[in-house]
């Protein structure tokens, strides 16, 4: 026998719901496991570091690459395979990636991720969202 | 030696973790199969045990009280301390749950030069506490990012705020550190308070090795290896949305941050962690104190009529008798 068993079973209708909550909001908004697909630019001649290394620590480096800019003035940088860039993220980064939306958004916004970088970075032309 | 004990059983559970992720074989195991059996076992071992204790009678209505109960008109009642009805019963209890008020009210003994006991307010567990439980729950939220798509406005906003400071990149929250310092805290107290060392046993210690190497991984994949956050996601939408995949991409650290959450859900319904579903069944919080008011009956009295014997029923029993030593009340005497 259960004792109080309304306000029980109540609670642990709560707690079940809560707990599983994941699975009924995809089934709801009908989501798709898959990651979202990148536009990657061509014929460009690759990236400043291998895309594995960009993918999982690009923040790192562009955070360095303000540092080194902005309290150092150091412009230029030789990348993995042996070219010299410009550290510059509207010259160098969007001038291949030259889509925000479809380049940067599109991960950040599926991982949730809110980067401060357009708090002063305009997006360039082309690239408006 | 009774923390090395859980110490040790946390390390060895690491151990074969951090040997079997290398195996790709193992993968799907400990990335698929041990999620979803330990949330299988958490939800399970919760339900049994909550319809365990709402199958055990209360006897009494025993709330532990401090404060003045309700009474006469002129003495002030204190709503919150001694709940009278169920509104205030539930005020009572939203203070407990979310702000701990019990351990609030925790006081220390001790002697002043050695001579004379002086007891005083101590606040350190109740604010190690909080700050602990309720960073904890932030952390968890903030993991739904990567189980809901798209991610809901409430937690990008909780993210925000917990990035408030923008140091660090990734961005550091706040909770990462406040959790770690609480659990390291906790677990000092225990180790370094004799009093406290003589009484904590294994599994005191165990909840806390066991946050400590969730907490540590999970920090050192955001931190400091950088793990493919993406790859991650779409393993965390394939458990949720029954279409499991392996990530390519992750390392030893992510299965064992993965293990040991799925030890920690599976454990926490039969060990002293399921206080979660535990606070608000406490009859020494969640009854109201009317007992004068309003008659609590123990629903394990036998319902048939109780068999009296009235004082009148004695007197004719024992009628003469008492009026052979004079002790019977008659009219007129």
């Amino acid at each position: 026998m259960l004792y109080d068993a309304g306000k029980i079973l109540a609670g642990l209708a709560i707690f079940l719901v809560l707990v599983t909550a994941p699975i009924w909001w995809n089934v709801a908004t009908g989501a798709d496991a898959q990651a979202p697909e990148l536009v990657m630019p061509q014929d460009q001649g690759g990236c400043v570091l291998p895309s594995g290394e960009m993918r999982a620590s690009h923040m790192e480096l562009l955070n360095d690459w303000r540092d080194l800019v902005v309290r150092d003035g150091d412009r230029i940088m030789i990348t993995w395979d042996g070219r010299e860039k410009r550290r510059s993220l509207t010259a160098s980064c969007l001038g291949c990636h030259s889509d925000r939306e479809k380049f940067c958004d599109r991960c950040h916004d599926y991982v949730g991720v809110t980067p401060y970088c357009w708090d002063c970075h305009i997006t360039p032309i082309g690239g408006a969202s | 030696m009774r923390s090395l004990q859980a110490l040790a059983i946390v390390a060895a559970l690491c151990g074969i973790v951090m040997v079997a992720a290398v195996v790709p074989g193992f993968r799907p195991l400990l990335g698929i199969a041990v999620p979803y059996l330990a949330l299988i076992v958490f939800l399970l071992g919760m339900t049994a045990r909550v319809v365990g204790w709402a199958r055990s009678p209360v006897p009494f209505k025993i709330p532990t009280v401090c404060g003045q109960q309700r009474s006469l008109d002129f003495l002030p009642h204190h709503k919150l301390e001694s709940p009278f009805t169920s509104w205030q019963v539930f005020g009572r209890m939203a203070l407990e749950v979310l702000t701990f008020r019990s351990l609030f009210r925790n006081t220390q003994s001790s002697l002043t030069a050695g001579k004379n006991l002086a007891y005083e307010p101590s606040k350190w567990l109740w604010a190690g506490a909080l700050a602990f439980h309720w960073s904890f729950l932030v952390i968890l939220l903030r993991h739904l990012r990567l189980f809901l798509e798209p991610v809901p406005r409430g937690i990008l906003f909780l993210e925000s705020v917990d990035g408030f400071f923008q140091v660090t990149v990734p961005t550091l929250f706040l909770t990462d550190a406040i959790l770690v310092a609480a659990l390291l805290f906790l677990l000092g107290r225990r180790l370094l308070d004799a009093r406290l060392r003589y009484f904590s046993l294994p599994a005191d210690y165990f909840a806390l090795f066991l946050l400590l190497v969730i907490a540590g991984s999970g920090i050192w994949m955001r931190y400091f290896s950088k793990i493919d956050v993406v790859g991650i996601k779409e393993f965390a939408m394939g458990l949720a949305t029954f279409h499991p995949v392996v990530p390519a991409s992750a390392g030893v650290i992510f299965y064992l941050h993965i293990v040991m959450v799925g030890v920690l859900f599976a454990y926490f319904p039969f060990s002293k962690l399921v206080h979660l579903g535990g606070v608000f069944l406490s009859p020494t919080r969640n009854l109201p104190n009317n007992n004068r008011a309003r008659r609590h009956v123990n629903p394990w009295n036998d319902r048939r009529p109780v068999e009296v014997h009235t004082y009148e029923e004695y007197e004719e029993e024992f009628h003469d008798k008492l009026k052979a030593c004079g002790l019977l009340q008659e009219d007129g005497e």
